[in-house]
């Protein structure tokens, strides 16, 4: 590890500020800054906590939305359950170290291409909400570890709207269990969207022939015929092109099955 | 003696207290007065040239106190191979120098090409980062069958990559060859052995002192045998006499072999603790242990079994590669060959038997034992194919092993491959596992997991391996440079409580609490006033290690007879207490009589009397309780095991669940059976392991994608079924006092082949025609091997 200072805001304006120095880098749970630091392959000037953020904290429902502050762990996603799908996922990130540690604000910002969050934000129609705007999901991923977050910008808080129903499966990569496939089905009165992740090179992505199968079919025999090509995904160790694209469809159909 | 005690008790290991409660004492948690830090530039290309390096500026940084190249170790020796190998042509092996610190060229990612020595960690870690190393990228050897064609060698100065040509037993070839061309039936076999990161818990760590006012050195390492990395490091490299060089290993969290070799680093933080006069402490990363730590397997094999019309094994012929990796590491050249070609008649009365190993140097980590070492790649090989022999002959995969068993009457047996194998009885071991797998129930149990769209498969498998390795006149006529005794001192106190000595180095193996109960068995006294000690080649007498499932047979040999000394002294100090003859002295439960008297010593009383020995016989004993003994075996000890594993398998993503797995071994007689419990499911947690999960992938360049367990698969308690294990059916060991034999390695022999007999017995009643699928059985292998065989 490199040297470096730490900072810890207690308010949004605080970590803001604090934001604005020169090579300052955000720091959520750590989950994965820390072990890059200790293989110095990030050399931040300061690391700007956000865990004493009082109003990233906590997990608040009105109506039929969900707002969860970008400092929340994913252990209090997990235990929350007003949204079961997503709590569902929470509870599959990692292990229990991991969960009381790592953030969904730390997840959606570093938008690692295996990583869980992102699928539930991208099928859920989230709304990334930073300290200076409100991001809609679909205008938020842009490609492996790439998203719309400007320099220094911070996710306080993300918005989801609860579906009528909703799963998440996923089909590990066996060292690191993160998703070598991951989906996400959420069902809609509007519509079903269907967001993977693990899978693309251009990291998580919406399923749209799913979505419109789902749509006017919620159930897994919907998917029949579907198939996903296997042009952009990942071919790695754990698995080939073919192989992820496979998985897709019989990862979205048991997700729709439980979902149902 | 009570059987909560002695042998045969299931006493809980005393060691765990100080393992499970953080105060075990590792090389790192040791801090020496003013000890400095080494970390080391490593190489970043697989294979390199190197032009100039440059450590002007990282001499300069702050902190730095010395900055070491390969420059600095040319006048010393290298690091040698421990066993030497003939081709079958007669030319000994090629033995390229493996230096301390790289020397001209990088041969693998993560070669330690210089070392800086500073205050701190960080500040050795910055200054490494200031050495400009100027290093041409050379072509990486990484494909066994490219090296052994290509014109760019790993060792410029050998003009191969290939180490050796082994054959075994070169004169059955011919008739091998002619019983397989002559066969009613063959059955052929291409596999891969997969490689293996050992992986062990505790990264490898070192720290060398050097006292300049008497020229002793001290080395704290984490070793399995520290007496053996003493004469490597006096005898071959550094040249330090045997009698300045203490070599302490203390506690070590896991070897699985990787720890039985010595080390370049080792010898750095030795002489640079001369170089800086302070302690020099280096301990790995976990990236440098996936790079560095020498890795397990990596054979590439065809088999070939001829049967005749009823099913009886004719031969088996195996031609193999075997990856030695960039260097010889201490015993790369042993596993491969008398470690792996020995075993190559398996359980069965099989009349001959030839392997052909070709070592070949490649531009990746060096390769050595690792649990199991030759056994488990024998095994494999064997076991697999015999499983396609009985699916092509359409029989019953348990019979046709039992038709092939050696029987408890055909013991002492000649192997075709050359052992003597003691005893055994593997019907026994059959009918045991049949019962505790319930392998009349599998049917159902497949018919159940069919009604949930999964298909199921049953596996099975008969081992045989060899451990305690010895004897050393024998070894020595095959190649082996060291011998394979063993040696114990048991020092009785003048207050009765016991040392005792032993050369094997527990690093897992519960050595604490087994070896006490052999000395409180034979002495009858409590196990609680026994203690052992190891690891310090400064307080015990001398000691070839622990691996290959070698403590118990060899060492607990040499314990049993330094305690035979102990008795036969104590009687005569007792007699002579007691006022008659030695031969009327009987020692029952600690206590010294004399038959048909009341008279009577206790041990204590002998013991003290042995250090005070006032009224003592002194013109015919000598004072003191203390005896030593050397063990060196008349034979290897034998293990044999019969196996089952079910697996289910998703046919939609071809992800394989382990559903049930059973071992069932023969150990002999057992001193401890729940370390014995113990160490069969390390065995089996490492064995399914390397069938399912592990997985070391070098990519054409050499770099090595699997360095981190984002990418390394270790096996994990979920990934585990509950184990059924019995070893009820001990045949003892007729050639050593205790009739045992190893336990440590079985569990990864025996497994592997099991679980992937399982997984394509499951295949085939999904209607898959797929017969082999290699090692670890990914899911996307099965899935691709699913797609392939439509």
């Amino acid at each position: 590890m490199y040297n470096f200072d730490v900072v810890t805001p207690n308010t949004i304006a605080e970590a803001a500020a604090a934001m604005a120095g020169d090579e300052a880098q955000a720091l959520g749970g750590g989950q994965t800054l820390i072990p890059t630091l200790k293989q110095r392959l990030a050399s931040p000037n300061t690391l700007v906590s956000l865990s004493g953020v009082s109003e990233m904290q906590g997990i608040t429902k009105s109506g039929d939305t969900l707002r969860i502050g970008g400092a929340t762990t994913h252990h209090a996603v997990a235990s929350d359950g007003s949204y079961p799908g997503l709590s569902g996922l929470a509870g599959q990130i990692g292990d229990p170290a991991v969960r009381n540690r790592g953030t969904i604000g730390g997840s959606l910002a570093n938008n690692d291409p295996a990583a869980c969050y992102p699928a539930a934000a991208l099928a859920s129609g989230a709304t990334i909400i930073t300290n200076t705007r409100e991001i809609a999901a679909d205008d938020y991923f842009q490609g492996m570890f790439e998203t719309a977050l400007e320099e220094g910008e911070i996710i306080t808080a993300v918005s989801f709207p609860i579906p009528q129903a909703a799963n998440y499966q996923k089909f590990v990569q066996p060292a690191s269990r993160f998703a070598l496939v991951g989906v996400f089905v959420a069902k809609y009165a509007s519509g079903v969207r269907v967001a993977v992740t693990g899978a693309s090179n251009d990291g998580v992505f919406r399923w749209t022939e799913a979505e419109e199968a789902l749509s006017r079919d919620f159930s897994a025999a919907a998917l029949e015929g579907l198939s996903v090509s296997e042009d952009d995904m990942i071919s790695d160790l754990h698995g080939t092109a073919r192989y992820r694209a496979h998985l897709i469809k019989v990862v979205t159909a048991r997700a729709v099955t439980a979902a149902s | 003696m009570p059987r909560d005690t002695g042998i045969g008790a299931a006493t809980l290991r005393r060691e765990d207290v100080r393992f499970l409660t953080g105060t075990g004492e590792y090389t790192d948690d040791i801090v020496l007065a003013k000890q400095t830090y080494a970390v080391f530039a490593r190489s970043t290309v697989a294979h390199g040239k190197i032009k100039s390096i440059d450590t002007s500026a990282a001499a300069q940084m702050p902190g730095v106190l010395a900055v070491f190249t390969g420059d600095d170790f040319v006048d010393v020796g290298g690091n040698p191979a421990g066993w030497l190998i003939n081709s079958r042509d007669g030319e000994p092996m090629k033995e390229p120098k493996r230096p301390v610190l790289a020397h001209g060229k990088v041969r693998h990612v993560g070669d330690a090409y210089a070392a800086v020595i500073a205050e701190t960690v960080e500040q050795a870690r910055d200054a490494v980062e200031a050495i400009e190393a100027d290093i041409e990228e050379l072509p990486a050897i990484i494909d066994m069958n490219a090296a052994l064609s290509s014109s760019t060698y790993v060792h410029d100065e050998i003009e191969t990559n290939q180490c050796f040509d082994w054959g075994w037993i070169e004169d059955n070839r011919e008739a091998t060859d002619t019983a397989i061309k002559n066969a009613h039936h063959v059955t052929t076999l291409e596999l891969v052995n997969n490689r293996l990161v050992p992986n062990a818990m505790e990264p490898r760590a070192s720290i060398g002192s050097y006292k300049a006012s008497t020229g002793e050195y001290t080395l704290h390492t984490t070793s399995q045998n520290p007496h053996l990395t003493r004469l490597l490091i006096s005898a071959f490299v550094l040249g330090i006499p045997e009698n300045m060089l203490t070599v302490i290993a203390p506690d070590v969290g896991g070897g699985f072999g990787s720890k039985i070799y010595h080390y370049g680093e080792e010898a750095l933080v030795l002489a640079a603790a001369k170089q800086v006069g302070r302690p020099v402490k280096w301990t790995a990363d976990r990236t440098e242990s996936f790079l560095t730590d020498a890795h397990g397997r990596d054979h590439v094999t065809k088999i070939e079994l001829a049967l005749d019309a009823e099913g009886n094994f004719l031969a088996f012929r195996t031609d193999t590669k075997a990856n030695v990796g960039a260097y010889l590491s201490n015993f790369s050249t042993a596993t491969p060959t008398f470690l792996h070609g020995t075993l190559m008649g398996g359980n069965y009365t099989v009349p001959l038997v030839y392997v052909n190993v070709k070592a070949v140097f490649t531009n990746t980590a060096p390769v050595d034992a690792y649990r199991g070492a030759g056994r488990p790649e024998a095994t494999y090989s064997i076991e697999r194919v015999i499983d396609k022999a009985a699916r092509e002959l359409g029989m019953d995969p348990i019979e046709l092993r039992r038709k092939n068993f050696v029987k408890p009457d055909q013991y002492p047996y000649a192997s075709a491959a050359g052992l003597e194998y003691d005893a055994g009885n593997y019907d026994a071991l059959m009918d045991k596992m049949e019962e505790v797998a319930d392998i009349s129930g599998f049917e159902a149990r497949r018919k159940a997991s069919e009604a949930k769209g999964l298909m199921r498969g049953l596996g099975v498998n008969a081992y045989i391996e060899a451990c305690g390795i010895a004897p050393s006149n024998l070894v020595g006529v095959l190649g082996s440079r060291v011998g394979l005794y063993d040696a114990a001192t048991v020092r009785v106190n003048a207050t009765g409580n016991i040392s005792v000595m032993v050369g094997a180095h527990s690093h897992g193996q519960g050595h604490e609490t087994a070896f006490p109960q052999v000395v409180s068995d034979m002495l009858g006294i409590d196990a609680s006033t026994i203690d052992i000690v190891h690891g310090d080649t400064s307080k015990i007498p001398f000691g070839m290690g622990t691996y290959g499932s070698r403590s118990l047979a060899v060492c607990g040999s040499a314990v049993v007879r330094a305690t035979e000394k102990i008795i036969v002294k104590a009687k005569k100090i007792a007699a002579h207490m007691l006022e008659v003859t030695d031969q009327d002295i009987s020692l029952n439960d600690g206590v010294f009589s004399v038959e048909g008297t009341n008279k009577s010593v206790t041990f204590g009383e002998v013991a003290l009397k042995a250090y005070i020995p006032h009224d003592y016989p002194l013109e015919s004993i000598e004072p003191g309780l203390e005896e030593t003994a050397f063990y060196d075996p008349a034979n290897f000890t034998y293990p044999s095991g019969a196996y089952a594993c079910e697996v289910e398998v998703d046919p939609e993503t071809g992800k394989v669940r382990v559903d049930r797995m059973c071992a069932v071994d023969d150990f002999g007689n057992v001193i401890n059976p729940m370390i014995v419990t113990g160490q069969v499911h390390g065995g089996l947690a490492q064995g399914i392991g390397q069938a399912l999960v592990e997985q070391t992938f070098y990519d054409e360049y050499g770099q090595l994608l699997s360095a981190s367990y984002m990418d390394y698969t270790m096996p994990r308690a979920d990934d585990l079924p509950m184990f059924q294990v019995d070893h009820s059916q001990g045949t003892p060991c007729v050639h050593n006092p205790l009739g045992v034999k190893g336990c440590g390695e079985a569990g990864a022999i025996g497994s592997p082949p099991t679980v992937v007999n399982a997984v394509v017995d499951a295949l085939q009643s999904g209607g898959h025609n797929i017969t082999h699928i290699d090692m670890p059985v990914t899911p996307v292998r099965v899935w691709e091997a699913m797609q392939n065989a439509k």
